[in-house]
């Protein structure tokens, strides 16, 4: 047990690093209410862009940025599909995860990219600080963006896109920004994964969706969901205690590497449950509880609030 | 201040669903004019709030707006001119956003959205303000999530929304109506407060016949696409429900129906 604590800060790293996908995925699932499968390739565009340029001689950071700028445009093609195109959202986000795979094997040329010979973002600091202090920023930008004019329309966009059209927000123009923030996002993570990991693969990104919810959905369970600023963070934390269930589950003799997706499906699947069960057990009991108020109260005169 | 001329919308045309919504509609309102809306269900008073506010667009005829055409506009460009206040209390705010961040987003309304934070403390000494005038309450939850007001508490705040920014068109799609008596008894009361103080020009749909009748300064009557009776400020000042009921029969050669009539 000791020795498992003494090693979380793999977990804790590997968290870091997939935070950013997750902060990407909060944004679509959570705030814009669009379940994004564009993710999956997006993840992997990232890592292909700052491998392909990273080897080439580019700076490292400057790829990374790019990784970033090309997960957006990913997002904006599936904004378009779906705004314009009018196809149904968890299509458009398919259709372009399949696009993606073609763009991203054009792009690395080859379905692995080696970047143990190359100079990368974490050159002589442990990678933890690093992606410590780029998640924080990268949170704290998005809280600041969530509290601007634009940011409060695209939240309405996924709270209530009637009420915040009446109001004269472009719900098209706000939908599709927030599909290229969050894949801006999910695409930095491949990026520094691929860096971290020394290598960029074709496969990397899949399931990574599943990943990205299971991180959202553990982080709120844990932390809750009050405002955005404690949402953003509590989706960062999700991404480290996700990992660390993994890195738990990987100390059970009998699992394998390959279980690691089905585990992952089965904590998505039981933090979706298990929220619904306790809110229906809660209505029954407090609609038993009022039905008995009412009934002790009936006869006497009743107070009228707005 | 809104001219509608000749305006006409089918649903469904050319199948055996056809109907039409509105037929040749003729509307133009004065600056300050505060005008209800009655008629039986299917009259196209829903219709009508939708074609001026662009969630459809008209076949035939065009909508003016202060002599500007805006036919072609979508609805978020209207929003510059228009307010409106939807019947179901759910419609007019965001549920998991504070009542600051709504009054913020309603505050900017037909104005372009950049990076500018939402809530200052100057906007937010104005939203208590505004909130005040309402005289729920509602001032001193300013960060409370919007989900947790009643329907009466957002659809006073829905109004608060749509009117404090000035909008040359208010209108109201049976605001009222999915409140229970009381509460849409206080609503009808700072309705006609705010649009008085105001002077907003407005159009209010409504199935209550008294509240038709006391509210605003003239009352069209709708029937099957038509507007088919306009009664002025003197003739309203009264009119009496019975007179009415016994109008309309007469016109449109069957009783007024409407599952929700409220006879006051």
């Amino acid at each position: 047990m000791l020795d498992f604590v003494m090693k979380l800060d793999g977990p804790i790293e590997l968290g870091l690093l997939y935070a950013l996908m997750a902060l990407g995925v909060y944004i679509t699932f959570r705030i814009l209410d669009f379940p994004d499968l564009t993710v999956d390739g997006s993840f992997t565009t990232g890592a292909a862009i700052a491998a392909i340029l990273i080897t080439n001689g580019v700076n490292p950071w400057l790829a990374t940025l790019a990784a970033f700028a090309g997960g957006m445009v990913a997002g904006i093609c599936t904004g378009l599909l779906h705004t314009k195109g009018k196809i149904n959202g968890l299509l458009s986000g398919i259709i372009m995860m399949i696009a993606l795979y073609s763009i991203n094997m054009r792009i690395m040329g080859k379905p692995n990219i080696s970047l143990s010979q190359e100079e990368i973002i974490f050159g002589s600091i442990d990678p933890i600080y690093i992606m410590l202090v780029i998640v924080i920023i990268g949170k704290l930008l998005l809280d600041a963006f969530f509290r601007t004019d634009l940011g409060l329309a695209l939240r309405a966009t996924g709270d209530n896109k009637r009420m915040i059209r009446s109001f004269g927000a472009n719900t098209d123009t706000t939908t599709i920004l927030g599909l290229s923030i969050s894949n801006g996002l999910v695409a930095l993570s491949g990026a520094v994964v691929a860096q971290q990991s020394s290598f960029a693969d074709i496969g990397s990104g899949i399931g990574m969706i599943v990943i990205g919810l299971a991180s959202v959905i553990i982080g709120e369970a844990v932390l809750g969901t009050g405002s955005v600023f404690r949402t953003t963070l509590a989706v960062i934390c999700g991404s480290i205690i996700y990992r660390i269930v993994v890195a738990a589950a990987y100390e059970i003799p009998w699992l394998e590497a390959s279980d690691l997706k089905l585990i992952t499906a089965v904590i998505v699947i039981i933090a979706l449950v298990v929220p619904t069960i306790n809110r229906a057990m809660k209505q029954r009991s407090q609609a038993r509880r009022r039905s008995i108020e009412l009934l002790a109260a009936q006869g006497k005169s009743k107070g009228g609030a707005l | 201040m809104l001219e509608m001329n000749h305006v006409s919308k089918l649903f469904n045309p050319g199948t055996v669903d056809e109907k039409i919504a509105l037929m040749d509609v003729n509307l133009h309102l004065k600056p300050g004019d505060f005008v209800t809306v009655i008629g039986s269900n299917g009259a196209g008073k829903s219709t009508l709030m939708n074609i001026i506010s662009g969630v459809m667009k008209p076949d035939a005829g065009e909508v003016r707006i202060d002599g500007t055409s805006i036919g072609h506009l979508p609805e978020f460009r209207r929003s510059r001119w228009i307010g409106r206040v939807f019947q179901d209390p759910m419609a007019g705010t965001a549920p998991h956003m504070t009542i600051e961040e709504n009054l913020a987003m309603a505050h900017r309304r037909g104005q372009s959205r950049g990076l500018s934070i939402g809530v200052t403390a100057s906007k937010r000494a104005s939203f208590r303000k505004h909130l005040e005038r309402l005289g729920i309450g509602l001032e001193d939850r300013l960060r409370a999530k919007v989900g947790m007001l009643s329907g009466g508490e957002r659809q006073a705040l829905s109004l608060l929304m749509a009117t404090f920014t000035q909008p040359q068109i208010l209108l109201l799609d049976e605001h009222t109506a999915a409140l229970d008596p009381a509460r849409a008894e206080l609503i009808t009361r700072i309705t006609d407060e705010i649009v008085r103080d105001m002077k907003l020009t407005t159009l209010m749909v409504t199935h209550n016949m008294e509240q038709a009748i006391r509210l605003g300064n003239r009352l069209i009557m709708m029937d099957k696409g038509r507007i088919i009776l306009d009664v002025d400020e003197e003739r309203k000042k009264s009119l009496t429900v019975e007179q009415l009921l016994g109008e309309f029969e007469q016109i449109s050669g069957h009783k007024l129906s409407d599952d929700r009539l409220v006879l006051g």
